[in-house]
């Protein structure tokens, strides 16, 4: 039969290399490898920072020497040298951007590579996304920053915070995701170099999404990002985050902290589109994901966290939600994707500390090549959390005979009037439902993509409209020619 | 439109198809019957180019196209549609995205432009009628939590929207109570033209009492043994297979 062979699908594929493989051919100003204290002192040094930042960074590299590398998570990778990582590095033109003029046009070209044309959303009215892109450690460019400030709304990068708004950054950094936390926490803290800072005042709705665009360039940097995102008292705002990196043979490590703080009757939707480079069809290369991510709720807030996963080597992420304020809500939807050699142990922790709490969780794991595709999740019930519910749900699919799919659930209830629900489910991908697509004239691609993103609708439908086209794609490209 | 010659058909080391011959007329409707395990549904599979069966001998002429070295989802743009015994579940992928995707790539292989919003919509509701398939079971998932009457009825109603010029309906009757089988015999009655033609695989006379056949063929044991009238459908009916075996053994 003339059918399109795997073979040919898989040539196919091969030449259809990862997307955002370039490298941006611009200077950077980079620290020597290695980690000590002086690079440290040379990281807060660059960034003029105050001194407590810089005892807040040192104390925190004190505590990482102390801690071990974690090893519970089902993946294998060689552990990083960390001696061999270069910990700074910025663009060379460091100079606050006063305008979008003043932007490299290498750095501009890099973004519209990227699909973030700043240029063309100034000039289309209607679309209401904030940008904020961060290279290799440097954030770059923020957009509609002053039609934010007219509400009040602060949305710049993490370093500008330090310097602007200290007093949010001092009393609220490291309050969700303490530096002992765990051992990529504190190496985050001591060496964390940008990131994304926002800040909600009482009672604002944020009108626009707010994002932020990740981007490793240099070859052997290690990217440490800091997001701290604050909505105050009754407010609410919706953030994006993106990632992508060149194609390289080695492995880079991204170690990022993200602290969401929901106040009394405030929302945080906090979405990732992750395409971190996942390494080649060997194995070779691709970056290592270790990241926290934590929000605390108070009083009937809610924070929700959405997650795509289609990129890295290695992911280890667990987005999770501390429902202290009574009646508050956490949610976690995540569809996590793993192909030819890649590995991700990803989930979340609900921990119900107040009274009526509610979480809900939606994963949706999906294997393909020689991949393992880890879903690890807790749910605590504290004692006080009197009337609490959680609802989990773990699916898995599996495209090949080779990949793996894993599942890792917790629970503890010290609660008798809470209620739990799990539910979990494995499937192999019908080769029925291919036939019934291809009988119907839809090619075999079209027919995966339609499958596989019918599969995750529940959580793409969680995703602002222009990031849910995103990541659409996104999961056809990973997944094309995958079903074996 | 379809002219079938001595098609030898096999799964794994089994031979199923043993030289089956079939002409089938633009116009026309055939239907086939025959016992359990004559070959039925694996005409039906290997004429879509399901991969499990394997072509060992034999030819297909699908309106002066070699149909056998087309591959599925090709037959299907070029007017094969099959009515599938089980129709399959697609979850979280409605019925409405599923049916335009397939008309788009059926365009686009005619060179033609995709469909507009508002045709594609007027066409559902043109054709949703025919079957009176209700509305929201459109904008559902593909079969998903649907009951075996709505299944069929859907499959009915994706082949009125794909307006195929040969249909292949496996067993559709099976499983459905009287009402829905007049349903399903009202669509493909009133989707009959001179230009195309279906083929009705069935188990039981029931559904000829609906769709009128041209022609009434026995598959036994991989071959047709008897071509008739409608008559002979009934004179199955009455029968059963026994005298066609006993024939045979002369």
């Amino acid at each position: 039969m003339a059918n399109y062979t795997e073979d040919e699908l898989a040539q196919d594929l091969e030449n259809q290399e990862y997307k955002f493989g370039f490298t941006t051919d611009i200077d950077a100003d980079q620290a020597p490898k290695g980690l000590n204290e002086d690079i440290i002192r040379f990281i807060s040094a660059k960034k003029d920072e105050p001194e407590w930042m810089l005892e807040h960074r040192l104390e925190a590299f004190e505590m990482w020497k102390k801690m071990e590398e974690p090893n519970w998570a089902h993946v294998k990778y060689k552990k990083p040298n960390f001696q061999d990582i270069i910990y700074y590095s910025a663009p060379k033109q460091t100079k606050k951007y006063e305008s979008w003029d003043d932007v490299d046009p290498e750095m501009k070209e890099t973004m519209k590579k990227l699909g973030i044309s700043m240029e063309e959303q100034k000039r289309l009215t209607g679309t209401n996304i904030a940008v904020d892109f961060v290279m290799d450690s440097v954030s770059v460019a923020t957009s509609f920053k002053s039609k934010l400030k007219e509400l009040g709304i602060i949305f710049c990068s993490f370093s500008e915070a330090v310097q602007e708004h200290p007093e949010l950054v001092r009393k609220h950094m490291g309050t969700v995701v303490p530096t002992s936390d765990n051992f990529y926490a504190a190496l985050n803290s001591a060496v964390f170099t940008d990131g994304s800072f926002c800040y909600i005042p009482k009672g604002v709705r944020c009108p626009m999404e707010l994002s932020t665009y990740f981007r490793i360039n240099e070859g052997g940097t290690g990217q440490f990002e800091r997001t701290l995102v604050i909505a105050d008292e009754g407010s609410y705002v919706s953030y994006l985050e993106g990632c992508t990196a060149p194609q390289r043979d080695e492995n880079q490590l991204h170690a990022a902290v993200v602290e969401l703080i929901a106040m009394d009757n405030a929302e945080i939707k906090y979405s990732t589109v992750q395409n971190w480079y996942p390494g080649d069809k060997n194995g070779l290369g691709g970056i290592f994901n270790f990241v926290t991510k934590r929000g605390i709720c108070g009083l009937n807030s809610k924070i929700a966290w959405t997650q795509v996963e289609t990129g890295s080597a290695v992911t280890w992420k667990y987005p999770s939600c501390i429902l202290k304020g009574d009646n508050s809500i956490g949610e976690f939807y995540s569809v996590a994707v793993t192909n030819n050699y890649q590995q991700a142990d990803t989930g979340t922790k609900m921990i119900h500390l107040g009274k009526n709490t509610k979480s809900t969780i939606i994963s949706k794991g999906i294997s393909a090549g020689k991949s393992h595709n880890s879903y690890r999740g807790l749910v605590q019930i504290h004692k006080n959390a009197t009337n609490s519910r959680n609802f989990s749900q773990c699916d898995s699919l599996l495209m090949t005979d080779e990949c793996g799919a894993h599942t890792f659930p917790y629970i503890e209830c010290k609660n008798s009037s809470s209620k739990i629900e799990h539910e979990a489910t494995t499937s192999k991908i019908g080769e029925d439902q291919i036939f019934y697509c291809l009988q119907r004239g839809i090619s075999e691609e079209k027919a995966i993509s339609l499958i596989v993103n019918g599969y995750c609708k529940e959580v793409l439908n969680q995703l602002p409209m222009e990031f849910a086209v995103e990541a659409q794609k996104l999961l056809t490209i990973s997944l094309e020619g995958s079903v074996g | 439109m379809i002219e079938i010659k001595n098609l030898h058909a096999k799964i794994g080391d089994k031979e199923i198809l043993k030289g089956l011959n079939l002409t089938v007329k633009a116009g026309e409707i055939h239907a086939i019957m025959g016992p359990n395990g004559a070959g039925k549904s694996t005409l039906a599979s290997v004429l879509a180019g399901r991969e499990d069966y394997e072509v060992t001998e034999g030819t297909v002429d699908f309106e002066g196209a070699d149909l056998l070295d087309l591959a599925t989802e090709e037959r299907a743009r070029e007017g094969l549609f099959l009515a599938f015994q089980y129709p399959i579940e697609i979850p979280g992928v409605s019925n409405i995205n599923f049916l335009r995707t397939a008309i788009n790539e059926i365009r686009e292989y005619r060179k033609e432009d995709p469909i507009s919003a508002k045709d594609f919509m007027a066409l559902v509701r043109e054709k949703s009628k025919l079957v009176e398939l209700d509305a929201k079971l459109a904008s559902r998932s593909v079969n998903e939590g649907f009951s075996g009457g709505e299944k069929k009825r859907n499959e009915i109603f994706q082949m009125a929207m794909l307006n195929p010029k040969l249909a292949i309906l496996d067993e559709t009757d099976s499983g459905l109570d009287i009402d829905a089988l007049r349903v399903v015999a009202n669509g493909v009655n009133m989707l009959k033209s001179e230009n195309n033609a279906t083929i009705v695989i069935t188990h039981y006379q029931r559904l000829l009492d609906y769709i009128i056949p041209d022609f009434v063929h026995v598959l036994y044991d991989g071959k047709i043994v008897k071509t008739g009238g409608k008559e002979l459908a009934l004179e199955l009916e009455e029968k059963g297979y026994d005298w066609i075996k006993a024939e045979l053994a002369n």
